[in-house]
């Protein structure tokens, strides 16, 4: 049933949006790479008044085994109440779930029982196949036309291109391919908005063939992976623009735009430089009438004792920071870098876009730096601060040790554990030491996407500033 | 027309123009995007005529067809339809789709027209356009009879339109100015049900005033 009145999680600003109350769970996305055990949505407690704040508190697991979740979504956020199609008695509650591997999307409820959500739909993978040309769905982001689901491939025997399938907002039926002209764009990994100026971005990883079984060396030196960003008309679902980063910066990941609907740039992650093992930042903005991107942040690789270094990496001799994830406040403020090799996770002041300055830094893991938790101080951890969450109020920021099954094994293959943080951020970047949930927490799960009960820095778009 | 219709085609031109998504909300958050309140006065006018197509047309069709056909017949079989399409709109959980905020005054326009139609903006004035026909069928004349149809129409829609253009503007201007958007979160009834029970009731009285 619709509500009355709109959605109390649904803010016209990120300005309003900021003073949302903390929330109280969190819920995290764990797979089995064995893929003999269902992989499951986690509840967290994260209520520092709860007596088991810090503890994973709810358990849902799937029907099927395999499907490697990964990253998901909201069925319905902020951007219901934009002005030329307001909807904004819907209710966010249900999780739109897409299983990597499996090319599964599960549709799962989280208002009845809001620490044992309940799955309500299953799509399978012949209905985005035959519906939109899609497998290996990735994000899901709660647009203005239905959500919006991008995929890493193409389906029916094709490897690619990927791109964004669209499903209808309340029956969650795939409507079929976005794309009414996709320009050359052929590879895929993110997408998101700057819905108050009609601008669509993706981003590119790879096709499936290029990254299911692991990184593939030839195709990295190659430089065969993606470094481009792509424009489009969010209206017209026409491409625009290609934007080259160059072919030595391989790995165009995540997308952040500005919260601030007036402004017109946002901040990728490039994976690595294959010229230094570096890893980096950009910035797209606009440059007149078409769109730059400028790199604002290098994270240099770290020398390394060949013998310490797992097989894909020894010929380097040293450890590539491997900017995985980023995440930006809702006030457009703070960027957190998470650099999954070296195992850091560092905080940027991004008042000028142009001009990032590093506000603290924490380590954590890493490939051989194996940095414990406060909490648990004899306790090597491995993996490394990888897919990274920020409240509201930009006041905690959570984050998860699991890249990508096959991926992990090749950079952590003595295991890559499984382990969640929490950091406080306000004059200080430390820690929450009563907040890490580990090891066995996790049921043999790794984490991966976080997702915050009512929202969080990556979930919602703004139509009013 | 009487004074009765009269107060309800205002009554119900402030009902359309309170409701954000019927455009004052569009024309609000035009304005904040480029924190100019023009940007809110010029959007306002453009609202306001796709609305008056929307609404005109459906004046001028029921007008046209009451002077060749029985208003009773119009009535009935317009408020059955009407009640149908209100409790269809009730029970659908479908919402009007559409993609882009940037748009130029004659595309605002046409997006306030679809945004109407969709939501029988006009047909919600069916009971006030057949209570107040003029009496089909005098001696003047079909013609003259057809002029002052679409002369009914004409007026109805004026007189509607003007009302709900003035509420929309004073409070786009109000939000704008003063209140600011957070209000939304508290005030923004959902309106779109409140309208297809409108609509249910309008189908309903103009059947049983027929």
């Amino acid at each position: 049933m619709a509500l009355w009145k709109p959605d109390p999680t649904f803010y016209p600003s990120p300005r309003d949006a900021a003073s949302a109350p903390p929330e109280k769970l969190a819920y995290v996305a764990a797979f089995d790479r064995s893929a003999t055990k269902p992989d499951a949505i986690a509840v967290l407690d994260t209520d520092p008044g709860s007596g088991s704040y810090g503890e994973v508190v709810g358990w849902t697991e799937l029907p099927h085994t395999g499907d490697e979740l990964h990253h998901f979504g909201w069925n319905a956020c902020s951007s219901a109440l934009c002005p030329y199609a307001p909807h904004p008695h819907v209710e966010r509650r249900y999780l739109i779930v897409p299983g990597l591997r499996s090319s599964r999307v599960y549709v799962i409820d989280t208002k009845e029982q809001p620490t044992s959500p309940q799955i309500v739909k299953v799509l399978e993978a012949d209905e985005l196949a035959k519906r939109a040309g899609y497998s290996r769905p990735h994000t899901v982001h709660c647009g203005p036309e239905g959500l919006y689901l991008t995929a890493l491939g193409g389906a029916n025997g094709e490897d690619g291109p990927g791109g964004i399938a669209l499903l209808d907002h309340t029956s969650f039926e795939v409507l079929g391919r976005w794309e009414v002209d996709r320009g050359p764009q052929y590879l895929a990994y993110d997408a998101w908005w700057h819905i108050a100026h009609d601008v669509l971005i993706t981003s590119e990883w790879g096709t499936p063939s290029m990254v299911e079984d692991g990184v593939v060396g030839e195709l990295l030196l190659g430089r065969k992976y993606g470094h481009a960003l792509h424009f489009w008309d969010l209206r017209k679902r026409r491409h625009v623009q290609t934007v080259d980063l160059g072919d030595e910066h391989q790995m165009v990941l995540e997308l952040r735009p500005a919260h601030d609907p007036t402004k017109q740039y946002g901040f990728a992650g490039v994976v690595v430089n294959v010229e230094d093992l570096s890893a980096s930042v950009w910035l797209w903005h606009r440059d007149g009438d078409a769109w730059a991107a400028t790199k604002v942040i290098t994270i240099p690789a770290e020398p390394a004792d060949p013998a310490d270094l797992p097989p894909v990496i020894q010929p380097f001799g040293a450890v590539p920071p491997l900017v995985t994830d980023i995440d930006l406040s809702v006030d457009d403020q703070w960027l957190y870098v998470s650099c999954w090799g070296t195992g850091e996770l560092k905080r940027y002041d991004v008042s000028d876009p142009f001009k990032p300055v590093e506000a603290g830094s924490v380590r954590i893991g890493g490939i051989t730096g194996r940095t414990p938790h406060p909490a648990a101080p004899d306790l090597p951890l491995a993996g490394g601060p990888q897919m990274v969450e920020v409240s509201r109020d930009g006041r905690r920021v959570y984050v998860t040790n699991s890249l990508y099954g096959s991926w992990d094994d090749q950079f952590y293959p003595d295991g890559v554990g499984a382990w969640m943080a929490k950091l406080d951020s306000g004059a200080d970047f430390t820690f929450d030491e009563r907040f890490f949930p580990h090891g066995d927490a996790f049921r043999g799960l790794r984490p991966h996407q976080t997702r915050l009960q009512g929202g969080d820095a990556s979930s919602d778009s703004y139509c009013y500033p | 027309m009487t004074e009765g219709s009269l107060a309800a085609l205002v009554a119900l031109g402030a009902f359309h123009g309170l409701n954000p998504g019927m455009g004052w909300l569009f024309a609000v958050a035009r304005g904040l995007q480029e924190r100019a309140r023009a940007r809110v006065l010029e959007s306002l006018p453009a609202i306001a005529a796709g609305h008056a197509a929307s609404v005109g047309v459906v004046a001028v069709l029921v007008s046209l067809t009451q002077s060749v056909v029985a208003t009773r017949i119009v009535a009935i079989a317009g408020g059955a339809a009407l009640a149908c399409f209100g409790l269809w709109r009730l029970l659908s959980r479908r919402h009007f789709r559409w993609v882009g905020m940037r748009l130029s005054l004659w595309q605002l326009a046409g997006w306030s027209f679809l945004m109407s139609s969709v939501h029988g903006a006009g047909l919600m004035l069916l009971p006030v356009i057949t209570a107040s026909a003029p009496v089909a069928g005098h001696a003047h004349g079909l013609g003259h009879a057809q002029g002052s149809a679409l002369m009914s129409g004409i007026f109805v829609t004026g007189v509607h339109t003007l009302a709900m253009f003035a509420v929309a503007g004073v409070i786009a201007v109000l939000v704008y100015e003063v209140v600011g958007l957070a209000v939304l979160r508290r005030a923004w009834l959902d309106l779109d049900r409140v309208w297809a029970l409108a609509l249910i009731g309008a189908g309903t009285a103009a059947v049983l005033t027929a």
